[in-house]
């Protein structure tokens, strides 16, 4: 069962009372926007084997949306953090990197990270 | 009970010639070089076999090392990269063609499934792909000379809300003009068909339901291990345990995959690997509108038969059919959200067994006797992709989903087409430039979540 820290309420909740918002950090492309943006922002997904980043509400506590860090293999959690973001913390991506050193996430990562 | 699946042996020999029962020599010698002629199954094998012990019969296909090179490489070896193989070797010419697989044949989602079969889509190009595929299904183990089981018992999606019978009666016209042969039924003609149904609550009293008589089951396995049996008497190369680790190109044109036995030279090749499409795609340097998730299914002890038809009851995510050994087949929702653990949240499988009990209360104490999970690729509009990609040589199959086992046969013969000719009419509407021009094939009606 995967429980999640709610960085807004503080509750570690279980699966059963959030719903999952699907991946994280999409640059929102409008009407009037380029077809392969438009494209990309609807449907092209990172869909990784490994770390990912993505969205969750806390339907039945606060209500509010936050992100958190969970690898898609071993379900390991690096960390939650608020929605009013445009990045992962940094202290989240040092994690990763400890737990999957050469790890790639759209441009982040280690090797995102040397660059 | 009228209507089970056919006796084992009347499968195997019914329809085939007396010469062709007595010959040992493999019905097909195209392109085979080496090895023993694959031996043809009968009911005078099993008797001739039964004299001398069962010391006759030979391995299915062959395990041989990858060569350098092939015309065709297909990433996969679940039924859809089988089928594909066979049909281009069958309907193209082709067989200097290589299955390469990372695990063992059939271990993905083709021999994880709960094994509905039915055509009764929406949606026209939906109808025809998935109509192709039922009616290769019904003369698949003697075109094989393998059997696959199939048990056309019938299929029964239930009506449990005003919306969903509507919908159903909606798929219902649209079928009667595809041709497909389904109707909606009342709840009294349920209850007929399937009496250990509670058609009248709790929560969801059932309203009647969309039933496809010749739709029903197979046996996995045996179709990934029939097509693998063929696909080897053609003399193409079926390779276990070798993983594709990365897809080599000159400029946009693919030439070859790099692989955990070696690198292998191809100028086209056609990914077919369900979950872990996205993988490819990355390897091969596009990106696929496509998110892997678990989905789940499970098994009771074996009972006395109970329930000859499959029943379906998407509202409340569960579905249920009785196997040929007693087991009650349950299939459930999807994860909602990405993984790849193969095994999916327990939650999930408390939901299904739930609802499923409201409306068969007989299995509530049955106990489970297993429980697992298969990665399935999920598309925004619960369609298949059947197309080229933005790599020169490189073909996609991707994408079915939680409901592609009953399109094994009839992808991979459109798909074939796709990968040998550049054309084909049943998946021109299943491009992966849909998604870009809005062109959806929206089956998410029709199929609920699970199918
Ligand atoms: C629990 C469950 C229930 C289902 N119920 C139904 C149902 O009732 N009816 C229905 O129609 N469908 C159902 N489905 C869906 C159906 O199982 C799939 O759509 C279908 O089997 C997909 O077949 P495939 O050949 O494309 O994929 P798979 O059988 O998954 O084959 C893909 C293969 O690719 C291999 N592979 C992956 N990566 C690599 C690599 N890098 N190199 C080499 N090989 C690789 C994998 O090991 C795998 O063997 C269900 C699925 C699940 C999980
Ligand atoms: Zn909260």
């Amino acid at each position: 069962m995967l429980i999640l820290h709610c960085p807004y309420c503080g509750v570690d909740a279980d699966e059963t009372e959030l719903s999952p918002g699907g991946e994280a950090h999409l640059t929102r492309h409008g009407p009037g926007s380029d077809d392969t943006d438009f494209e990309s922002y609807l449907f092209m997904r990172e869909n990784p084997k490994g770390p990912q980043f993505e969205r969750w509400r806390h339907a039945m506590g606060c209500g509010k949306w936050f992100h958190a860090a969970r690898h898609t293999v071993t379900m390991q959690v690096f960390g939650t953090y608020p929605a009013q973001t445009q990045r992962p913390p940094q202290e989240i991506l040092d994690r990763i990197s400890a737990a999957q050193p050469g790890w790639r996430w759209r441009d982040l990562g280690d090797e995102g990270q040397r660059a | 009970m009228g209507h089970r699946a056919a006796p084992v042996m009347s499968q195997i020999s019914l329809n085939m010639p007396l010469r062709r029962i007595y010959s040992d020599a493999p019905g097909r010698t195209t392109g085979r070089t080496e090895g023993t002629p694959m031996k043809r199954y009968s009911a005078f094998a099993i008797a001739r076999e039964a004299f001398r012990h069962h010391t006759g019969w030979t391995r299915a296909w062959r395990s041989p090392a990858p060569k350098s090179r092939y015309d065709v490489v297909i990433v996969g070896a679940g039924g859809h990269g089988l089928a594909t193989a066979y049909w281009l070797g069958k309907n193209h010419g082709i067989t200097n063609v290589a299955v390469l697989e990372k695990g063992w044949l059939g271990g993905g989602n083709t021999g994880r499934n709960t094994t509905i079969i039915r055509s009764n889509y929406l949606q026209d190009p939906s109808a025809a792909l998935y109509e192709k595929s039922r009616s290769l299904f019904e003369t698949m183990s003697q075109d094989l000379n393998y059997n696959v089981m199939f048990s056309p018992r019938g299929v029964l999606m239930l009506a449990q809300t005003e919306h969903e019978k509507r919908g159903y009666l909606r798929t219902a016209h649209a079928n009667a003009l595809q041709g497909i042969d389904t109707r909606f039924i009342g709840p009294k003609e349920v209850k007929e068909i399937c009496p250990i149904m509670n058609t009248e609550g709790p929560r969801y009293p059932v309203l009647g339901g969309l039933w496809q008589k010749r739709a029903g089951t197979a046996r996995h396995d045996a179709v990934a291990w029939g097509y693998a049996r063929a696909c080897s008497d053609m003399g193409m190369d079926i390779i276990e345990q070798c993983e594709v680790t990365g897809v080599t190109r000159d400029g946009g044109k693919v030439t070859g995959v790099d692989t955990t036995r070696g690198r292998i030279a191809t100028d086209k090749m056609g990914i077919v690997v369900a979950g872990h499409s996205g993988r490819l795609a990355e390897m091969a340097g596009f990106r696929l509108p496509i998110e892997s998730v678990p989905l789940q299914a499970l098994v009771s002890e074996p009972i006395k038969p109970c329930m000859d038809i499959v029943v379906m009851a998407n509202t409340v995510h569960g579905y249920l059919s009785q196997s040929d050994k007693g087991e009650m087949v349950i299939g459930g929702g999807t994860d909602a959200y990405n993984a790849y653990t193969q095994r999916g949240s327990f939650h999930h499988i408390e939901e299904t067994v739930r609802s499923l009990i409201e409306i068969f209360p007989m299995i509530s104490r049955l106990k489970m006797l297993r429980q697992w999970g298969g990665i399935v690729d999920m598309t925004g509009d619960r369609s298949p992709i059947l197309s080229k990609t933005p790599v020169d040589g490189i073909f996609i199959n991707c994408g079915w989903g939680t409901g592609g086992f009953k399109a094994t046969p009839g992808s991979g013969f459109a798909f074939a087409e796709l990968m040998a000719t550049g054309k084909s009419p049943l998946t021109d509407a299943f491009s992966l430039d849909r998604f870009r021009e809005g062109r959806f094939i929206d089956e998410s009606v029709a199929a609920g979540v699970a199918h």
